[in-house]
């Protein structure tokens, strides 16, 4: 497994989110969410399904908009920029999805290329070429390249929607539950690339998931999201060593390094 | 783009539930085609893309439209002998099938006939797209999906439809060639001058314009209801069905228009 990066390079924060608000008519799913992501941080967001870990996502990419409080991404106000500054903002943002959306009547290749040659013109077919292997070679999937999404399986479809996120050189990482559906072994190996991105793209990232071994390889900072609000903040060790019922039964039910669980 | 008329159910309604829905929901349409024109008309253009669609829309239905075009040529004039043969007038069936091919069956018929095949073709798509989160994967890798999506079909659905109605009249003359050949020993020529002599510039290009129309309405229809799909498999069902329901309804409600436009005009 590759070493997880713990040099945040400065405090300053990429991310800024400020009493957020959201609901689905009647439905509040985030009621006064306030956290900063600082530059080359992985944060963890865990919480129950429905908890509205997703829709902080969203709203931070701008696929939803808030019904009040501020999000700020590299300093601008997601919800108020122009389509334009948010199409350029989202040039700096990489989205992996839960199923990895990939686009299914296109092959891998077409896949990486559609938001490269879209974003960046001016590249040649040679350099689009390049970049599509170079990418490829980071994930571990060079021979994927001619083949169709369904003919992939889970985890090297999570691992291609990773790609063509990271071929935009992104500054901030966002994952959608990078390990669901997956079995241990591949989720290991998801977990390697997402600490692999950080270090090697040196992206600052949220990761969606309910899963704590992912949380605890990947993150730097572990958060809870319940009722709406963040429950809590802090390193794995210090989120997870807390007396806190709802986070002490979210812990339990995992059975991390849990050795009286294992041998029971 | 969330339309809204999904947003009332938690306001006061103006009059009614339906009814404040139902404006709502030209409002979103209207807003679908202001839209389209936005985007159609400035660059950066997917060239590649129209072109793949136009393939898709006009020669994929290729097949198809050559056999409902030959069968409507050869049963329209079957049903129309009769008739005109008690009025001992059967020469006159080259002109009758010509202006009712030209004038009214190729466009409609085509348009129907696409509206199935090609409108509910769009709605799955784009709603499968929709609800596997594909459109929003191409809106956060900072491209425009209305773009690539919707102008390059509703783009190639404007152009082709009139290609194939123009290729289905064409079809449909040569269905009824073979039957009035076969029952009346009319030659090519003879056939084609009788033909052509009923038929003006109008009737092409109000046949023409019509197909413009309804290639448009298939286009948006299908995009609008695939684009804007909801609650999974079940909704791209839903919006492929009302793709093909609406875009009919559509093209029914035209006809009768543009006929009218037309006829006060001739």
């Amino acid at each position: 497994m590759l070493k997880k990066q713990t040099n945040i390079e400065t405090n300053e924060p990429v991310i800024s989110i400020k009493d957020l608000k959201k609901s689905f008519g009647t439905l509040t799913v985030l009621n006064g969410v306030d956290i900063e992501i600082l530059n080359g941080e992985n944060l963890a967001v865990l919480g129950r399904s429905g908890s509205g870990k997703s829709v902080l996502i969203k709203i931070i990419s701008g696929l939803l908009k808030p019904d009040s409080g501020i999000v700020k991404v590299f300093g601008q106000e997601v919800d108020k920029i122009s389509p334009k500054e948010l199409q350029e903002l989202r040039s700096k943002i990489g989205f992996s999805f839960q199923n990895s959306a990939l686009y299914d009547s296109m092959t891998v290749r077409e896949n990486l290329a559609f938001p490269l040659t879209r974003n960046k013109r001016e590249l040649s077919r040679n350099e689009v070429n390049h970049a599509i292997e170079e990418v490829l070679n980071e994930v571990g999937l060079s021979k994927t390249i001619n083949q169709m999404p369904s003919e992939l399986s889970g985890g090297q479809r999570k691992r291609i929607g990773i790609a063509r996120t990271l071929i935009l050189k992104p500054e901030i990482m966002l994952y959608d539950e990078p390990t669901s559906g997956l079995d241990p072994i591949t989720s290991i190996e998801i977990n390697n690339l997402i600490t692999k991105v950080q270090k090697q793209f040196n992206t600052s990232a949220i990761i969606i998931t309910h899963d704590l071994t992912c949380a605890k390889n990947t993150a730097n900072r572990v958060a809870i999201l319940m009722e709406g609000k963040f429950l809590t903040t802090g390193s794995f060790k210090e989120v997870f060593s807390s007396k806190e019922e709802n986070i002490r039964t979210f812990y339990d039910y995992n059975f991390i390094n849990d050795d009286e669980n294992i041998q029971k | 783009m969330k339309p809204n008329s999904d947003i009332i159910p938690h306001k006061k309604y103006l009059i009614s539930r339906k009814i404040d829905a139902f404006f709502l929901e030209i409002y979103d349409v209207s807003k679908f085609i202001g839209l389209f024109f936005k985007e159609a008309f400035s660059s950066p253009f997917e060239w590649k893309e129209i072109i793949n669609q136009c393939y898709n829309v006009g020669y994929k239905s290729l097949p198809l439209i050559s056999l409902t075009g030959f069968i409507i040529g050869i049963v329209f004039t079957k049903q129309s002998r009769p008739s005109l043969s008690t009025f001992g007038a059967s020469s006159w069936l080259p002109s009758l099938i010509s202006i009712a091919i030209i004038r009214a069956l190729a466009p409609l018929v085509t348009s129907l006939i696409a509206a199935g095949k090609v409108g509910s073709n769009i709605g799955a798509e784009l709603g499968s797209m929709k609800v596997t989160e594909q459109i929003d994967a191409m809106e956060v890798s900072a491209t425009n999906p209305f773009k690539f999506l919707v102008v390059t079909r509703v783009i190639a659905t404007t152009f082709m439809i009139p290609v194939l109605t123009l290729y289905s009249g064409l079809v449909g003359m040569l269905g009824s060639y073979i039957n009035i050949h076969q029952n009346e020993q009319t030659s090519f020529a003879a056939f084609v001058k009788n033909a052509f002599s009923t038929i003006s510039f109008l009737d092409i290009n109000s046949s023409i314009f019509k197909a413009v129309c309804y290639g448009f309405t298939i286009g948006v229809a299908g995009c609008y209801q695939g684009y804007n799909a909801q609650n999974g498999t079940q909704g791209v069902g839903k919006a492929a069905n009302a793709a093909v329901v609406v875009s009919m309804f559509l093209i029914f409600v035209e006809e009768m228009i543009i006929v009218q436009f037309v006829n006060a005009i001739r």
